[in-house]
C-alpha cells in the first residue's frame, strides 16, 4: 500500500490516495498514523476524520464504508449517554470495534508476512515446470464382468450364420503329367513349363505338371535350368548331355 | 568454496536427483538414492552442495524449502529472465487477495461471510478470483441458512508462499499484534 497522508487542520484534513483494502483498513491507519491508543479510540474525532477521508476519496457511495460511518456514529452516541459513574456494568460500546481492528490487524500483518514470502519466492524460478500428467477423465462406461459377458454374447449372436464351403478334392493327375513330359522329352530338346501346361490349365494341371517335374528332376530324368530367379526355366532331358 | 577433489560419489548423485527434480526433495526422499548412506551423510553432502553453490560462480543456489532442498535461481537474475521472457512470473496478488488468503489460510474451512466479516468488505469477487487462480477451494459446506460453501487453501498456495505446509505460517501468538487488550484498559 502506497502512503497516505492525513494533515489535520483546524476542522477538515488532506486525503491522498484511495488504496485501502476496506472501512477498516482505512480506520486503522487513521487511529494508527495518529498513533492513538487503540483502547481508548476518541471516537467523535475518528468519526469525524473517516467520514470526511471517504467523503474526499469518493467512497461515500461504497456501502462497506458507508456502514462502518454509521457503525462509528451510533458508537459515538452510546459514548455520550449518561451511565451512572461507578457502575460496574457499563460496557464499552468500542469493545466489539476494538476487537475488530485487532483481528483485522492481525490478518493485515499475516497477509505482510505472506506477500513477502510470495515475492521472496517468485524471484527464485526452479527448473522448467513440468506439467503434471493430466487425470484420466472418468470412464464413459462402468460395467461389470457381468456386463462384459453379455456384451460378448450380444457380439457373438449378431454374428451372421457362416456360410459353409463345400471342399471337393481334386486329385492330382502326377502321373499323367510325368508321362506326358517323358513323351515330349523324346521329341524336342527344350522345352519350356508352358509348353508342358497346353493351353488353359487348370490350377490341378499346373500342380500336377510342376509335381513331376520336381520329381523327375530330383531322380535325374530331366533337367531344369532357370537364368535368375523368377524367370522362366527351361527342361531338357537328361538324356541330352 | 570449492568441492574437495575428488567428490564423492553421493554428492554428485544427490546434485543430479536435486537437478532432475521438479520440486524440494527431503532428506528422506534422498535417502532412497543410496541406501548404504546414513542421514548424516546425506546431510554432509547437502552441507558441502549449499557451500559449493554459494561461491560467487554459480546461477543457482542450493535452498532450503520448507524441509526439503532445490536448486533455485538467484534472485538477482530474477529480472533479467523474466524480462527476457524466459520465465513468466505468476501476476502478484492484490492487498485485499493476500488479506483474504490469510483469513482462509487460518480459519480454514471458513465461510464467505466469516470473511467478510473480519475484512469488513463484501469478498465474492476476490473469493472468485483467488479459486480461479487454484489458491483456494471449496472444502464442504457450513451448517447455515442455504448451506454456504467453506473455503480451504490448496497446495498451490504452499507453493506460492514456497511453504512445505501450513504449520510453517506464523502462529498467531508470534504476531506483533496481539488480539485482545487488557480488559481493564476498556474498562476506565
Amino acid at each position: 500500500m502506497t502512503d497516505f497522508n492525513v494533515e489535520e487542520s483546524s476542522d477538515s484534513f488532506v486525503v491522498e490516495l484511495e488504496d485501502f483494502s476496506g472501512p477498516l483498513d482505512l480506520l486503522l491507519h487513521l487511529i494508527r498514523q495518529q498513533e492513538i491508543d487503540i483502547a481508548d479510540i476518541p471516537i467523535a474525532v475518528i468519526a469525524r476524520q473517516f467520514l470526511a477521508a471517504i467523503g474526499k476519496m469518493g467512497l461515500d457511495q461504497a456501502a462497506d464504508y458507508l456502514e462502518m460511518a454509521a457503525l462509528l456514529l451510533r458508537i459515538k452516541v452510546q459514548m455520550l449517554l449518561p451511565r451512572s459513574i461507578g457502575s460496574e456494568e457499563w460496557e464499552d460500546p468500542r469493545a466489539e470495534l476494538v476487537r475488530r481492528l485487532l483481528e483485522y490487524e492481525q490478518v493485515k500483518e499475516v497477509a505482510y508476512w505472506m506477500a513477502g514470502r510470495a515475492e521472496y519466492r517468485s524471484d527464485r524460478f526452479s527448473r522448467g515446470w513440468i506439467p503434471p500428467e493430466p487425470e484420466p477423465g472418468p470412464s464413459p462406461v462402468s460395467i461389470d464382468i457381468q456386463g462384459v459377458l453379455q456384451a460378448i454374447e450380444e457380439v457373438i449372436a449378431s454374428i451372421p450364420e457362416p456360410i459353409i464351403h463345400r471342399v471337393l478334392a481334386r486329385p492330382l493327375d502326377i502321373e499323367g503329367a510325368r508321362k506326358r513330359i517323358e513323351e515330349m522329352i523324346v521329341t524336342r530338346s527344350r522345352f519350356s513349363f508352358a509348353d508342358v501346361l497346353g493351353e488353359r490349365p487348370a490350377i490341378v494341371d499346373v500342380l500336377s505338371a510342376l509335381l513331376a517335374l520336381l520329381e523327375m528332376a530330383r531322380v535325374g530324368t530331366v533337367r531344369l535350368v532357370q537364368e535368375k530367379p523368377f524367370s522362366a526355366f527351361e527342361i531338357s532331358g537328361e538324356t541330352a548331355y | 568454496m570449492h568441492l574437495k577433489f575428488p567428490v564423492k560419489r553421493l554428492t554428485r548423485l544427490i546434485e543430479a536427483a536435486l537437478f532432475s527434480a521438479d520440486g524440494p526433495l527431503k532428506v528422506s526422499e534422498l535417502a532412497r538414492l543410496d541406501r548404504e548412506a546414513t542421514t548424516e551423510e546425506i546431510k554432509a553432502s547437502l552441507t558441502e552442495l549449499k557451500e559449493h553453490y554459494e561461491a560467487p560462480q554459480h546461477g543457482v543456489e542450493l535452498l532450503e524449502v520448507g524441509e526439503g532442498y532445490q536448486l533455485l535461481t538467484l534472485s538477482e537474475f530474477a529480472a533479467a529472465i523474466v524480462h527476457a521472457q524466459i520465465v513468466t512470473r505468476p501476476r502478484k496478488l492484490s492487498t485485499a487477495a493476500m488479506e483474504t488468503l490469510a483469513i482462509i489460510a487460518y480459519k480454514q474451512p471458513v465461510e464467505r461471510s466469516e470473511v467478510e466479516e473480519i475484512r469488513g468488505v463484501v469478498s465474492e469477487g476476490v473469493l472468485r478470483s483467488l479459486q480461479e487462480r487454484g489458491l483456494i477451494e471449496p472444502v464442504g459446506r457450513g451448517e447455515g441458512l442455504g448451506r454456504p460453501l467453506q473455503y480451504g487453501t490448496t497446495q498451490a498456495f504452499l507453493e506460492l508462499l514456497g511453504l512445505r505446509d501450513a504449520k510453517e505460517l506464523p502462529r498467531l501468538e508470534e504476531l506483533s499484534v496481539a488480539l485482545s487488550v487488557p480488559v481493564e484498559s476498556l474498562q476506565r
